[in-house]
């Protein structure tokens, strides 16, 4: 993953839990795919809800702060690459899922309340306007309106994104360390 | 002289194994607890590159979130749960973990509530599970946090999690606990004050004189539910109340090992000039019971108190969330919130399950009966908690009072077993969330303590536990 380019669904509500993203009923399922009929269960019931809405479409969820607060369930992310998002932009998540997204290659893009509020305001006037996100340059932008801003990422994820490292994989060439680790502790023990 | 630290960076420091610029800490795992719903996934990265699991001694395994509480002698009725409740059999035999707590074995319980029972989680350790509530161990004085599944594959293989090292903050609690106040309605005092995202990107230790009065059951209340507020866990420096809970416990230190535990465990105090990245004191003094109006658990108020109107809040947001939540919970703005109708009470869940739960609810039920209008389930958080109970005669109580005795389990807290509450109608839950939709589709979760759902099931409303006290 180096680059985004789409048009987004705005989601301008806070607090967005876990179990909005996708209810615990769902969860019982041993596999990560097909998730995606799932995302919003609830809200998606109805018919004004952004995602039934054929005006917005787009590979880019835009969200306001605090997303995916609740449980752990990796499933919310799941949910959402499986729905097809490739990227969820809002102004703060919950560290959980902020890590979660990561884990999984849905790219969580932080940026600022002001920026953020721009970014509905875009949308609103024009549901096809394209937002760009950069990975390489940490840059998120609106071509068509002229924003842009930057946006931080733990560069040791920002690697593993764009070379598709594995976190188990690099855990695992650490295996001799660990091991060390392990024995110097039962020395200290006794 | 070396530098002070809190307990946080005690444990974090030594359990670090690797540390690189611009990289997360590898830090080691000293006990992983895996449940049926965020290990399968995890399992199958194992299969796919041919790895086994690392440390199937540190791996303890239970199945609890969607297992029946009603009829266990058959086998399980829903076929989703029995193939996730198979998976994690399977997995557990092919993988070699033999700590593994099946429906029946008496250790069998919820995850959060057995890891402490057993002696399992103990002060000093690093603890970890595929569940956001994990913060519970952080009771003990263990660095306990939730992860996913991505991250629940890294510690299977290789025992570690990447992780950075969370900003800490110190939450004192100070003052005088009054009547009918309980750890959850301090939680949600907190919480309340905090908002949900309060604590966002800091581990929490909790101090103050009122922790240290709390029970060691009570202290898990708490650290429960620090992710509610944002955080990534809580944690509360291990005392002698910490020493005797665990001392016997199976899986605790035993003989001359104990004497050397509890002199390691008394060092992880943090020092008095220990530094935080934030410090929050509360004063809890003249608080009352807590009850929640809305749908997060920040949305609370005291139980004699008022739905506040969104004209009291700040335009925006907080007011949009307002509408929306009294809309979802068909509560007006400005309503009291006693008296309000329910029709179920649920008393467990990893907040609230525990011998100490169940015997400040049976306290008020005893002698009485409960509204012929509301449904009462109490689910015991393991077995160990329902075989005390009934040792003491707690479900004796609870039965002839008309509630339903159940089995232990994560039941109605989140509703992925058959116990769901219906469309529409309202739930006095002991649990940790009541994020819409959370105990059935449609249902309208009201959160408080089990005194204040023991009051509420005799008069099938909101009851303020003081009156029966």
């Amino acid at each position: 993953m180096k680059q985004i380019e789409s048009t987004a669904v705005p989601l301008p509500i806070e607090n967005i839990d876990t179990d909005q993203i996708i209810p615990a009923r769902f969860l019982k399922t041993v596999k990560k795919e097909g998730l995606g009929d799932k995302l919003f269960y609830i809200w998606r019931k109805k018919p004004s809800f952004v995602l039934n809405n054929k005006n917005y479409s787009g590979e880019i969820l835009v969200t306001g702060g605090n997303f995916g607060c609740g449980s752990s369930r990796e499933h919310a992310v799941w949910a959402l690459l499986d729905y097809g998002f490739r990227a969820v932009v809002s102004s703060s998540f919950a560290d959980i899922f902020y890590n979660n997204s990561l884990n999984n290659g849905l790219l969580p893009v932080r940026v600022s309340e002001k920026f953020l509020k721009m970014i509905f305001l875009a949308l609103k006037e024009n549901p096809k306007v394209k937002i760009t996100i950069d990975l390489n340059s940490q840059i998120v932008l609106v071509p068509g309106k002229k924003m842009k801003e930057r946006f931080e990422i733990d560069p040791y994820k920002k690697l593993c994104l764009i070379k598709g490292y594995d976190d188990v994989d690099y855990l695992l060439s650490l295996k001799d360390k660990i091991i060390r680790f392990e024995k110097k502790r039962k020395r200290r023990k006794g | 002289m070396p530098r002070p630290k809190n307990i946080l960076e005690k444990i974090w420091d030594s359990h670090r194994v690797f540390q690189k610029e611009g990289y997360p800490d590898v830090l080691y795992i000293d006990a992983h607890f895996i449940h049926e719903v965020t290990s399968p996934q995890a399992f199958d990265v194992l299969r796919k590159k041919h790895l086994k699991v690392l440390r199937p001694e540190k791996t303890f395994a239970v199945a609890d979130h969607t297992v029946p509480t009603i009829d266990r002698k058959g086998p399980i009725k829903s076929a989703k749960s029995a193939r996730l409740i198979n998976a994690l059999i399977k997995n557990c035999r092919d993988f070699g973990v033999k700590n593994f707590f099946p429906l029946g074995h008496p250790y069998n319980g919820i995850v959060h509530v057995i890891g402490p029972e057993l002696g399992i989680s103990q002060p000093g350790m690093t603890i970890v599970c595929g569940d956001s509530h994990t913060s519970t161990h952080g009771a003990l004085g263990s660095l306990a946090f939730g992860i996913g599944t991505s991250e629940v594959a890294q510690v299977l293989s290789s025992q570690c999690v990447l992780q950075y090292r969370p900003k800490t903050m110190k939450l004192k609690i100070e003052g005088k606990i009054g009547r009918g106040v309980t750890a959850k309605d301090i939680v949600l005092y907190i919480i309340s004050k905090m908002s949900t995202s309060g604590a966002r990107g800091y581990f929490i230790e909790y101090a103050g004189t009122v922790i240290r009065s709390l029970s060691v059951e009570a202290r898990m209340t708490i650290a429960n539910m620090s992710i509610e507020a944002g955080a990534r866990g809580g944690i509360i420096s291990p005392d002698k109340k910490t020493f005797a809970f665990l001392k016997g416990k199976p899986f605790a230190p035993r003989g001359r090992d104990w004497g050397r535990a509890v002199n390691f465990w008394k060092a992880l105090e943090s020092d008095p000039e220990a530094r935080y990245d934030k410090e929050i004191n509360f004063d809890i003094s003249g608080i009352e019971p807590m009850i929640t109006y809305g749908t997060s658990p920040a949305m609370a108020v005291g139980i004699s108190g008022r739905i506040p109107r969104a004209k009291d809040l700040e335009a925006g947001e907080e007011r949009k969330a307002l509408k929306r939540a009294l809309k979802y919970m068909g509560f007006k703005e400005g309503e009291k919130m006693i008296g309000k109708k329910i029709d179920y009470i649920f008393i467990g869940s990893c907040t609230n399950s525990r011998l100490e739960d169940l015997l400040s609810a049976s306290g008020i039920i005893k002698g009485r009966r409960v509204s012929p209008n509301v449904n009462v389930l109490v689910v015991p958080g393991s077995n160990k908690v329902k075989k005390e109970a009934e040792k003491l005669g707690v479900d004796r109580i609870f039965i002839k009072a008309g509630c339903q005795w159940r089995h232990p389990g994560c039941s109605a807290c989140l509703a992925m077993n058959e116990d769901k509450i219906p469309t529409g109608k309202y739930c006095l839950s002991t649990s940790n969330r009541n994020f819409e939709g959370r105990q059935g589709p449609g249902a309208r979760t009201i959160l408080a303590s089990p005194l204040t759902a023991a009051a509420s099931a005799i008069k099938g409303e909101i009851t303020d536990p003081r009156e029966y006290l």
